[in-house]
């Protein structure tokens, strides 16, 4: 029998959505001068080490959380100055769009340009003085159900596991975490999240979620071309026809700026690899005039959910709810999913204290959520932007922005009309047969870079000896279909490069080097046979991003 | 018996050291810090003492800014019963430290004091014999084993080409090498428990120590980057290229 440990409340994942679910808790318990216990797991080895996000936030909740979180000191310290939009026609060219042209969702005054990582480590010592037990280096791994089906809470996988199953010296069971209230925030693709969907049927009614990959890299630049404040975003080259996605770079504070590329994981060419298009990129005239003469400081990667309003699942259940990415709560029109996660993990708050204070004793599901959600500025938000991420998909990056000119600016995304796109993003990939190769340039070790070195930036490691955590359902899949039909394209979409195929004398071989991962999920996501499962490997493995 | 280990927090093993644009120090801003991995063998090695009945209590210590006080919960959490954090502005080097710790070992006269054999982070492995040195106690460096026998301690050490192993009168100071143990994990209900353990926090003003400056860092310099490496053609332009261009033949 495994240890168990009782709790009112237990958060899956200490991302802005879980932290600002569990200091909401605490507050409204503080106020309401009633006991309550909340405790967090974080499978990342600190709060922060797996997030990785832009980040242009949007100050909302976070000013509805903490209205004085300036004097408190979290680290939203440079306000956006100058907002440039481009249009990248080739490696050289490129038109910059006057302000008048831009959809109102992408104007960023009043916003902040942060690390996400660092506004974590804010909120985690917030709520730590609020009273909710936070536990990084230990990964939810199983949800636990009462007899009745509704859920019980989780528990933590098992540490000291040999690769081939067998406890080693240093072997400790994972322990039971139960709850009245379960919050599942484990961000885009949670695997946990993935099961209760499941169970569930969370999804009967939205449409087929969508996502995209962000890579991003982290800069030190030469300090007279730093303009804190800067925000560029832009889309076109270097992704080719059929691909859609967009890139970022940012000036923070420090003299460091961000860059980085988000490619829509509903992308058709098997050949394509957001990795290498990403390091293409930034020889783009418009990016190199900031990289050059600056020192690559961290690199990382992980996936977003993008489906929005149209692909909300039902976030509540019996024992727990769904909050931030890991429902899909990102507003795809402003590429920003921070305000909304939070939003969504304090409603969830709202709706549990409310219910364990009138002594709810759990297992039910919290159907005054949907209330509570409905009438947010999160739903009425969320709604306004229904239209941007399939217009983008159907009409193609020009076209789609065109409409989204007019549905956000003329219309302020009221048009009376919903589009929808239900193909799954893994059905989406075609056969090598119907495209060329692409050629990659090779990397000058200035600008541009290979795959090792950078994920030796994002100081990714896992315990070397210990069960692979990428489970393949089918061993054969990968040599036998994928590799054929598709040219194994886990090779190329893996931005860790985990996945190889490597030619053996018997013929090609299957390679999957698990401790490189990046916990971005983009094998489970894109896999076009659907045969990867990510797992949770033992906590505190995987990335230790620094101000990501 | 009481057994006394010193911590030290240091910069995670996972994360590569950055040096700062003026080559002044290593840079950690934003860096995940985390105990030594040698500190984290002495805990092991003290609390399975403890557990197998040889030592009584075991007390943790360590030097440094409050957030060090992180390691001390985190050898709390594994096993140790309570922390001493002594409070400095910056990490002090090896002299200062064993001054210190030696004061703490006047006052808390432990039967054997467990040591990391260096910091991975400025790898000066001094400290132990320092201390010994200072407190004119027997020492056991680099060990790979620890017995309690009669009333010594036998150490294992590992030396070149082989093992050595010693018995000393205790109080003794023993250093662990990498081989000694695998360090369990810290348990959920454990790290709970560890954060109501006694800590208590002293400065160097308290302990009656002036913290002298002996040395300097000069310069930190990050490894000179390897050239990429190229393919020749034929043996002939490979003698060439070693003879004229990297001339080491
Ligand atoms: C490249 C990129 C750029 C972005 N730019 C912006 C931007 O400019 N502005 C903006 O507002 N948003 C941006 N976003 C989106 C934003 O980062 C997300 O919407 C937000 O992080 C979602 O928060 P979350 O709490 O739902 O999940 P996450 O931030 O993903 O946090 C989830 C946490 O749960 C942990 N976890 C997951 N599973 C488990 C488990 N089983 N057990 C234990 N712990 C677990 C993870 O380690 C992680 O710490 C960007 C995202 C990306 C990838
Ligand atoms: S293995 Fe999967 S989750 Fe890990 S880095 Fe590669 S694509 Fe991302």
């Amino acid at each position: 029998m495994r240890e168990s440990m009782e709790f009112d409340v237990v958060i899956v994942g200490a991302g802005p959505s879980g932290l600002a679910a569990a200091c909401k808790l605490m507050q409204q318990a503080n106020e309401a001068q009633r006991a309550l216990t909340v405790c967090i797991v974080e499978k990342g080895s600190e709060v922060g080490a797996h997030i990785l996000s832009g980040a242009i936030i949007e100050p909302k909740a976070i000013n509805e959380l903490f209205p004085n979180w300036q004097e408190m000191g979290a680290p939203l310290n440079t306000p956006v100055t100058e907002d440039q939009l481009f249009m990248f026609l080739n490696e050289q060219k490129s038109i910059q769009f006057p302000n008048l042209c831009v959809p109102k969702t992408m104007h960023n005054q009043g916003n902040y340009i942060a690390s996400l990582g660092n506004v974590c480590r804010w909120l985690a010592e917030q709520a730590e003085q609020l009273g909710v037990e936070i536990f990084p280096g230990f990964a939810a791994s199983e949800i636990l159900y009462h007899e009745d089906g509704s859920v019980k809470g989780i528990a933590t996988g098992d540490m000291g596991i040999s690769e081939y199953g067998q406890q080693k010296d240093s072997y400790m069971q994972g322990m039971e975490l139960h709850a009245k209230y379960t919050l599942f925030a484990e961000g885009c693709r949670g695997h946990l999240g993935k099961s209760l969907y499941k169970q569930f049927d969370l999804d009967a009614k939205s449409d087929e979620q969508h996502y995209g990959l962000g890579i991003k890299e982290l800069w030190d630049i030469p300090a007279d071309k730093h303009q804190p404040g800067l925000v560029i975003h832009g889309s076109g080259w270097p992704l080719g026809k059929g691909t859609s996605g967009g890139f970022f770079l940012y000036h923070t504070e420090n003299n460091q700026v961000v860059a980085g590329l988000i490619v829509d994981l509903s992308y058709q060419n098997p050949y394509l690899s957001p990795f290498d298009e990403f390091q293409r990129l930034k020889h783009h005239p418009v990016l190199k005039q900031y990289l050059e003469g600056g020192r690559r400081i961290s690199y990382g990667a992980r996936a977003i959910t993008k489906g929005g309003f149209n692909a909300l699942p039902k976030m509540t259940f019996p024992g727990g709810l769904l909050i931030g990415c890991n429902s899909g709560t990102l507003n795809f029109a402003k590429i920003k999913g921070t305000h909304t996660a939070m939003k969504s993990g304090m409603l969830a708050a709202e709706a549990v204290f409310e219910a364990i204070n009138n002594g709810c004793e759990g297992r039910k599901e919290l159907m005054d959520f949907d209330n509570r959600f409905k009438s947010s500025w999160l739903y009425e938000e969320l709604k306004q932007s229904r239209n941007f991420g399939p217009a983008m998909h159907k009409f193609g990056t020009m076209l789609g922005g065109t409409f989204n000119f007019i549905d956000q600016n003329i219309f302020g995304g009221k048009l009376p009309f919903t589009l929808h796109d239900n193909k799954p993003d893994y059905a989406q990939l075609k056969s090598i047969h119907d495209y060329d190769t692409i050629e990659y340039p090779k990397p000058d070790g200035k600008l541009s870079f290979d795959k090792l070195s950078s994920v030796f930036l994002s100081n990714t490691n896992h315990e070397e000896n210990q069960p692979c955590h990428l489970k393949l359902t089918d061993l054969q899949i990968p040599i036998s279909y994928n590799f054929p039909a598709f040219l194994e394209p886990a090779q190329r979409y893996c931005p860790a490069g985990v996945y190889e195929v490597i030619e053996e004398e018997t013929g090609p071989k299957f390679q999957i080097n698990s401790q490189n991962c990046l916990h971005c999920k983009t094998c489970d996501i894109k896999d076009p046979s659907q045969n990867i499962t990510w797992i949770t490997p033992e906590g505190g493995g995987g990335p230790n991003y620094p101000n990501m | 018996m009481k057994i006394l280990v010193t911590v030290k927090r240091v910069i995670d093993y996972n994360v590569k050291a950055r040096v700062k644009a003026d080559n002044s120090d290593v840079d950690l801003a934003n860096t995940k810090m985390a105990l030594n991995p040698f500190c984290e063998i002495a805990v092991e090695e003290a609390i399975r003492l403890k557990e197998s009945g040889a030592a009584t209590e075991v007390v943790v210590v360590s030097i440094g800014p409050k957030a060090c006080q992180e390691q001390i919960r985190t050898s709390l959490a594994l096993g140790a019963d309570r922390g001493i954090q002594i409070e400095t502005d910056t990490m002090p080097e090896s002299l200062n430290a064993a001054k210190l710790l030696a004061k703490v070992v006047e006052a808390e006269q432990p039967g054997l004091i467990i040591m990391g054999k260096q910091a991975i982070d400025s790898d000066n492995n001094q400290t132990g014999q320092m201390l010994a040195a200072l407190l004119d106690m027997p020492q056991g460096t680099f060990a790979s084993k620890v017995e309690l026998i009669g009333e010594k301690v036998h150490v294992t050490r590992e030396v070149d080409g082989g093992l050595q192993t010693i018995a000393l009168n205790m109080p003794a100071i023993v250093t662990t090498d990498l081989r000694l143990n695998e360090p369990r994990y810290a348990s959920l209900p454990n790290i709970m428990k560890a954060k109501r353990k006694p800590l208590v926090v002293q400065t160097p003003v308290d302990l009656g120590v002036e913290m002298k400056t002996h040395t300097q860092l000069v310069k930190v310099e990050a490894p000179t980057e390897r050239q990429a490496g190229i393919k020749v053609n034929s043996i002939e332009e490979l003698i060439e290229k070693l003879q004229n261009e990297a001339k080491v033949i």
